[in-house]
């Protein structure tokens, strides 16, 4: 920096000199100390040390990590991912030209053998397109001029599709009010099986648009798809819209039926296992009998002296009008006597499916006989008298 | 061949870039006495595309868009028809003609006048391959507007305008993204009745505009306003109709032209010695 040359024209331009010199400090963008020059002048008076402090960093830039991927790095990572398939298939010993994508996973899981548990951030090695997300190519031509029609509203894939189904509806109006006018309409016909289907959902649809949208545009969107679903269309309008559903597997809980099996004296009967809290049983139903129950060896009478619990091991057989018809052996061992009858009865009624119809199983499952009762005994944790119960909170 | 209109060279653009070919300083085709500068092509090219651009603008109707309408037909489509005199905007009462049991009437000469001009405006875009944008918030015709300008190879925005979409369009669609040259407007104003954000926003970007105003519109902003009714079906309908045929005769003419210019330069290169004229273009003649 020059000497300066203080004038003795007073503090006010000495103060402007401090000024300029402190912005050429901060254009040098380094930490500076503006010195007041101590030279004293006639008649001036001596400064005091002034400091300026200059940021060093950039304030306040966003983070701009650029997500767009080119064509060229994307073409390239994939002759990378081709020729390192085929290392990895010679690594292995198989043949490079059938090496599948189980073959890799197979292959990845033997050479990087990963104890996390998140399976998601384990080595993988999946071809480009699944890992890079969809891009969106650049949108318009040499001339600047917008390839889609629709371009300048930003959403253009969704709004296309908008106008597409709608399009589509105001044909189908058209077509109806003709027939009608005609008289030629046929009646209602049956309504179509939605039960095994459901819409996409918005990020689905988001993925197959390759487009942010918002809640309000894909409501909007399956709102024009139901409105469509309401008239009657052909099947080309069905197909059109059975792209945007989504099969969505039964969820009726497919209850395990034991088989029936047949003893020496050629009786009917069925085993099966139950669960209580801690108690294990496991029951023997035959299918003709007088109505007793034996467990671990002793009448129920004697080995439940409590009514409620006998009233638990009869309510499977009550429920299906069936009290004296059956014969019941059972073992049981573990947790206390409710918890006996509870694990008691369900493997009695998971043994009476077999002798049942399906309706009947389907009514014991609805009634809550074949679910296994998750209630388990809470632990109790450290800080606390019990499982919930606290310590006795003292004021002072 | 790089088209004209420079729209980011304007305030706001940083110097010291490279601009693409089709940004380079071109005559303003908004002025009917614009002289084009050649870009960076052979001195013949540049001439002949000089000729094809001034051409037109010798002519006060060069695509003859007035035998598209008549007061006649305006007033079958019920062009005339406005809204209540309650609703009236302060600024439209030039264009009303009168009003009848208490609804205004608009006048169909000035119409018819704002319309030609309109109209005359478009197909000077459309001719030097200006992007058009429709613009309309009115969802009664959200489907109609679209079709039209997709049929006329235009570009369309009927639905919910988003704020920075002209003012801050870098950012939103990328760096070199063109806007549009011309914006017209079926609606002027949005579902809340207020005047709609793009005219504004196209004011502010230096974009003309062609506007279908209402009685209840604000016609202040729009380079080419035409006092019309906007809310009928069969008023939307003709100018849907008028706006696609217009640009569609004035592409097909730019297409001739070219051809011709084509034709005339490979005619030039074989009889180089002969110094024959060139074929007067007649450009009057009907398409």
């Amino acid at each position: 920096m020059a000497a300066p040359c203080v004038s003795c024209a007073g503090a006010l331009s000495f103060r402007l000199f401090l000024l300029g010199r402190v912005s050429l400090a901060r254009r040098q963008g380094l930490w500076q100390t503006a010195a007041a020059s101590l030279q004293t002048a006639p008649g001036s008076q001596i400064l005091r040390l002034i400091y300026t402090t200059v940021v060093t960093t950039k304030k306040n830039v966003p983070a701009s990590r650029c997500e767009t991927y080119t064509e060229d790095f994307i073409k390239k990572q994939i002759e990378e991912f081709n020729i390192g398939k085929r290392h990895l298939a010679n690594m292995m010993g198989e043949d490079p030209e059938t090496f599948t994508q189980e073959d890799i996973d197979r292959a990845i899981v033997y050479l990087f053998p990963s104890g996390l548990f998140e399976k998601r951030a384990r080595p993988i090695m999946k071809h480009p397109e699944q890992i890079f997300p969809k891009q969106r190519a650049i949108q318009w031509g040499e001339d600047g001029r917008p390839f889609h029609f629709l371009f300048y509203t930003g959403k253009q894939s969704y709004y296309s599709l908008m106008h597409e189904v709608y399009g589509k509806l105001l044909q189908i109006e058209k077509h109806q009010n003709q027939l009608r006018a005609k008289g030629l309409l046929p009646e209602k016909t049956e309504t179509k099986d939605l039960i095994g289907s459901r819409w996409l959902i918005k990020e689905e649809l988001e993925e197959m648009l390759v487009e942010k949208l918002s809640d309000q545009d894909y409501v909007r969107f399956i709102q024009l798809l139901e409105k469509l679903l309401t008239l009657q269309c052909d099947p080309a309008e069905e197909k059109f819209v059975q792209k945007f559903r989504r099969s969505v597997a039964i969820q009726s809980k497919k209850q395990l039926i034991e088989p029936v099996q047949y003893d020496e004296q050629g009786r009917a009967f069925s085993t099966s296992e139950g669960r209580r809290k801690s108690a294990k049983a496991e029951a023997v139903v035959y299918e003709h009998g007088s109505g007793r129950i034996t467990v671990n060896g002793a009448d129920y009478l004697l080995y439940f002296p409590i009514t409620q619990d006998r009233e638990q091991l009869m309510f499977p057989f009550h429920f299906l009008d069936r009290l004296g018809k059956h014969d019941v052996t059972c073992t049981v061992s573990g947790g206390g006597r409710s918890a006996q009858a509870g694990a008691i009865r369900l493997a009695m009624a998971k043994a009476l499916c077999s002798f049942i119809t399906e309706d009947e199983v389907e009514w014991m499952r609805q009634a809550g006989l074949l679910t296994p009762d998750p209630r388990v005994r809470e632990r109790k944790k450290p800080g606390q008298e019990g499982a919930r119960r606290k310590f006795t909170w003292k004021k002072r | 061949m790089a088209p004209a209109l420079p729209r980011l060279l304007l305030a706001g653009a940083r110097p010291g870039r490279r601009w693409p070919g089709w940004l380079q300083t071109h005559g303003s085709g908004r002025t009917l006495a614009g002289a084009p500068a050649p870009a960076a092509s052979e001195p013949e090219d540049s001439e002949a595309h000089r000729k094809i651009l001034e051409e037109p603008l010798k002519h006060s109707d060069f695509f003859n868009v007035k035998e598209l309408f008549s007061v006649k037909s305006l007033f079958d489509a019920r062009v005339h028809l406005g809204h209540k005199a309650g609703c009236r905007h302060r600024f439209m009462e030039p264009y009303i003609f009168g009003s009848r049991l208490d609804q205004d009437i608009i006048d169909l000469e000035q119409t018819a006048s704002h319309l030609q001009l309109a109209l005359n405006f478009t197909a000077h875009v459309a001719y030097r391959k200006g992007i058009i944008l429709f613009v309309s918030r009115n969802r009664q015709f959200t489907h109609l507007i679209e079709n039209t300008a997709r049929d006329c190879g235009e570009y369309a925005h009927a639905r919910y305008f988003k704020g920075g979409l002209l003012t801050n369009a870098p950012l939103l669609f990328g760096p070199t993204v063109r806007l549009p040259d011309l914006i017209i407007f079926l609606h002027t104003l949005n579902n809340v009745f207020e005047p709609h954000v793009a005219v504004r926003d196209a004011a502010k970007m230096n974009i003309p505009t062609v506007g279908i105003v209402d009685t209840n519109c604000n016609p202040c902003l729009i380079t080419y306003p035409i006092p019309a009714n906007d809310d009928s079906p069969p008023s939307v309908q003709l100018f849907c109709r008028l706006f696609r045929t217009v640009i569609n005769r004035a592409k097909e003419k730019r297409r001739q032209m070219e051809a011709l210019q084509r034709l005339q330069s490979t005619k030039g290169a074989e009889g180089h010695g002969a110094a024959h004229p060139p074929p007067k273009v007649d450009a009057n003649r009907p398409l």
